[in-house]
């Protein structure tokens, strides 16, 4: 599990991949969260098509990186959300707080 | 009488955040002898995943205690898994089992029991303030004939 950040045109990339549960949430916002308050970037995209696995500790990542990217009036995207993550992240509302784009299955 | 299980497996293991992978990946291995889809897989797996989570964020918030999980198959494919701590045990578990109720702050977003209500197909919480918790939950998983993966 790990992140590899890019910053392009106002925009924050966050690759994720791996498994996020409660274990590698931490480290993982903790990178996500110094990259952000250097750069308050527009848009931040947290890309999942590396992701296998996700909990409601993946959940909590993304809020809080939503809330904290509102403090400026910046957003949050979802982006290759693959198809098995789909029920968590409609039982979460996320949908109501970022934009979320569909991924395909399996890259990882 | 109780009908007794086909198959049982039990480990127990000290609440460090390394053993989630652990205990979702423990369970996965066991329940492949019923041979579940990717998608059951995946369900079994995450609700896991919330209830070992909750005993070392809340149960034993500030010490390592021990996890017991117990695994057992019965007749009619049914998978029922137990997570039990010895931890600080839930004052109101009915109110605990509310959506988005966390005392976890920031960072959680109170759906663990969300989740194991909806992936599976029946959850049971006791708890005892002071003593423990007890998590059970129960998935049925189809037949293999009939369906892809
Ligand atoms: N094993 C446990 N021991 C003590 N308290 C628990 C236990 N499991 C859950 N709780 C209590 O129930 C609340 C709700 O649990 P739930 O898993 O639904 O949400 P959460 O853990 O707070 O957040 P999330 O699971 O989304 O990260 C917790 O905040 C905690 O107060
Ligand atoms: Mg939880």
């Amino acid at each position: 599990m790990g992140v590899q950040l890019q910053m392009k045109q106002g925009e924050l990339i966050a690759l994720l991949d791996g498994e996020i549960d409660h274990h590698g949430a931490r480290e993982l916002r903790e990178e996500i969260d110094a990259a952000v308050q250097r750069t308050k970037p527009r848009l931040l995209t947290l890309d999942f098509s590396g992701v296998q696995f996700m909990d409601s500790s993946g959940v909590g990542l993304i809020m809080g990186r939503y809330r904290m990217m509102s403090e400026w009036g910046g957003e949050v995207c979802v982006a290759n959300l693959p198809p098995r993550l789909e029920k968590l992240v409609s039982l979460a509302g996320i949908r109501e707080l970022c934009t979320v784009i569909s991924g395909k299955e399996g890259k990882a | 009488m109780r009908t007794s299980a086909i198959n049982e497996m039990k480990v127990s293991f000290p609440s460090a955040s390394a053993n989630e992978s652990f205990a979702r990946a423990a369970v996965a291995a066991f329940a492949a002898q019923l041979d579940p889809t990717v998608d059951e897989l995946s369900d079994v797996r995450t609700a896991v995943s919330e209830a070992v989570t909750n005993c070392i964020v809340h149960a034993y918030r500030d010490t390592i205690g021990e996890i017991t999980l117990t695994v057992r198959i019965y007749e009619g494919r049914r998978l029922v898994i137990q997570v039990k701590d010895k931890g600080c045990g839930i004052e109101d578990v009915e109110k605990a089992m509310e959506p988005l109720f966390t005392t976890g702050g920031e960072e959680r977003a109170g759906l663990g029991f969300a989740v194991m209500e909806s992936f599976m197909n029946r959850l049971r919480v006791t708890s005892h303030p002071g003593k423990g918790t007890c998590v059970t939950m129960e998935k049925r998983l189809s037949g293999r004939s009939g369906h892809g993966r």
